[in-house]
């Protein structure tokens, strides 16, 4: 409903105001050009879906690996804290164009580029979800007997679900945006060169097609994780039920 | 001694600077069930850390069927305060953790406790999570989870105290007919006296921190007290002398009376 209002009330304005559609083009004549242009569209964005799972993929691996050993030894977590810390400082508009430098035009740059931005996120979800275990649980299997590895993965683990999805959520409209930073700074194909091209020819309404495309992506990426979290943890449902 | 399942001799423990426990004796006998009530922060919960082994006493000894204990493995079943079960476990899954924990197939694990689920109430509720069953029937769910665990000694702290008063009176008769039945061994920590006084066979009441046994109780009512007018009328004379006892030391200024 918002989005639609606020649609009607940019056309009106593109229309009434007499405003050149080379400075602002009314959203129907996007949705036309968009249309027009559909196959570029579809081959530019293919390779930042791409760029974007494959980006994640390795954040999440690697978020969950360092979240495990950290959790495991508070010593390495002091250590590396901080650095993550700082990586999260490094302006996107300098790195990006650094790593391409360094990785060229492929999909390495962009990999990484995703995997930065959405590393932290999911670290600290991760963390903080593991802490998040109930103290009485940890104690009560700590008096069974178990161990300390199997406390983790019988408790602290799925304590840190929901943090897990909440972060995750966070991350992936990250993501998008990330890819298209990275490819904005130097590939062959992608939504961000394509819309750097655009920019560049003049046209802004396949910029805004553009950018449709890429917050399309962004929903449904976020819808997945959604229907992933109602999958991975029926019990959720109930417990929201519950608190009401 | 024979029978005797639990002891605690001259128990010490220290956080820091402060004294939590000064010296605490009991011990519990084959088939007993025992209360240990205190003011709050006096130093209970102290006590269950000791004994699952969460914390080590700074003097005195533990000794569980006659062996002093040490490290992890204890002859204890505990029951913690609320019901610590899993949110994110099935009810059947949450009472077959410890038979996991021990290695068993999540299979056989199921297996063997499923017949115990009626007795329980929870027949028919086995595939349910713990957020869709009621305060009650979580509680009795945690007490299968302990017993499963076919130890000599059950340890439960404040296992009612999240409840309602209606719940927990009716989960406290049938926490005596289960005892009865099951000839477990018992050491409950409460800071309710009326429920001590109702379960017990023998009432520790410790004293404001550094916690010391001030009196033990001998509570001789006749079992099942299923609360007649006559059992409820005695009932109410021993609460009223562990009440004195409980507010008469507080009164007369802390610790060191």
């Amino acid at each position: 409903m918002a989005i639609a209002g606020l649609l009607l009330a940019w056309q009106l304005y593109a229309e009434l105001s007499g405003i050149s559609p080379t400075t602002l083009p009314s959203p129907w004549r996007v949705a036309q050009q968009a249309w027009i242009h559909k196959t570029a569209l579809y081959d530019n964005a293919l390779p930042t879906v791409r760029a974007t799972l494959f980006g994640f993929a390795c954040s999440l691996m690697t978020a969950f690996l360092l979240s495990i050993l950290m959790d495991f030894s508070r010593p390495l977590r002091r250590a590396l804290f901080p650095v993550f810390i700082i990586s999260q400082t490094l302006p996107l508009v300098a790195i990006a164009p650094l790593v391409v430098l360094w990785f060229g035009f492929g999909l390495v740059p962009k990999i990484m580029l995703v995997a930065l931005v959405t590393f932290f996120p999911m670290l600290v979800a991760l963390v903080q979800g593991y802490e998040a275990t109930e103290k009485e649980i940890a104690q009560l299997l700590q008096s069974m007997g178990a161990s300390r590895w199997r406390v983790f993965w019988l408790a602290r683990l799925p304590s840190a679900l929901p943090f897990f999805f909440a972060g995750l959520r966070i991350s992936i409209t990250y993501a998008v945006v990330g890819a298209i930073f990275a490819e904005y700074a130097g590939a062959a194909k992608g939504l961000g060169i394509y819309i750097l091209n655009a920019k560049n020819n003049f046209r802004p309404d396949l910029v805004l097609a553009a950018v449709g495309v890429s917050a399309t992506l962004t929903l449904v990426l976020f819808g997945i994780t959604v229907l992933v979290q109602r999958l991975a943890m029926p019990w959720h449902r109930f417990e929201r039920e519950q608190a009401r | 001694m024979s029978g005797m399942r639990l002891q605690l001799e001259d128990i010490r423990k220290n956080f820091g600077e402060t004294a939590v426990l000064d010296g605490v004796s009991l011990h519990v006998r084959e088939g007993e069930f025992v209360s240990i009530l205190g003011p709050s922060g006096a130093g209970k919960s102290t006590l269950f850390q000791l004994l699952t082994g969460a914390e080590h006493a700074d003097g005195g000894a533990i000794s569980v069927n006659g062996a002093s204990v040490s490290g992890q493995n204890r002859d204890l079943a505990f029951m913690p305060q609320r019901d610590a079960l899993m949110p994110w476990r099935s009810i059947l899954d949450n009472v077959t953790l410890w038979l996991e924990v021990q290695g068993m197939t999540r299979k056989a694990a199921r297996a063997k406790v499923t017949p115990l689920l009626g007795e329980f109430g929870l027949a028919g509720f086995e595939n349910h999570y713990p957020a869709q069953l009621s305060g009650g029937m979580r509680q009795r769910a945690a007490l299968l989870r302990t017993v499963v665990q076919e130890r000599s000694l059950l340890l439960l702290d404040e296992p009612f105290g999240a409840l309602d008063a209606l719940t927990r009176t009716s989960m406290q008769r049938w926490l005596e007919v289960m005892w009865k039945r099951h000839r477990w061994t018992a050491l409950l920590i409460t800071h309710d006296v009326r429920e001590a006084v109702f379960l017990s066979d023998r009432i520790y009441v410790l004293s404001a921190r550094p916690a010391r046994v001030l009196h033990e109780f001998q509570i001789p009512l006749p079992r099942p007290r299923d609360g007649s007018a006559k059992g409820l009328q005695e009932a109410s004379a021993i609460e009223a002398a562990v009440l004195e006892t409980l507010l008469i030391r507080e009164q007369a200024g802390g610790p060191h009376p």
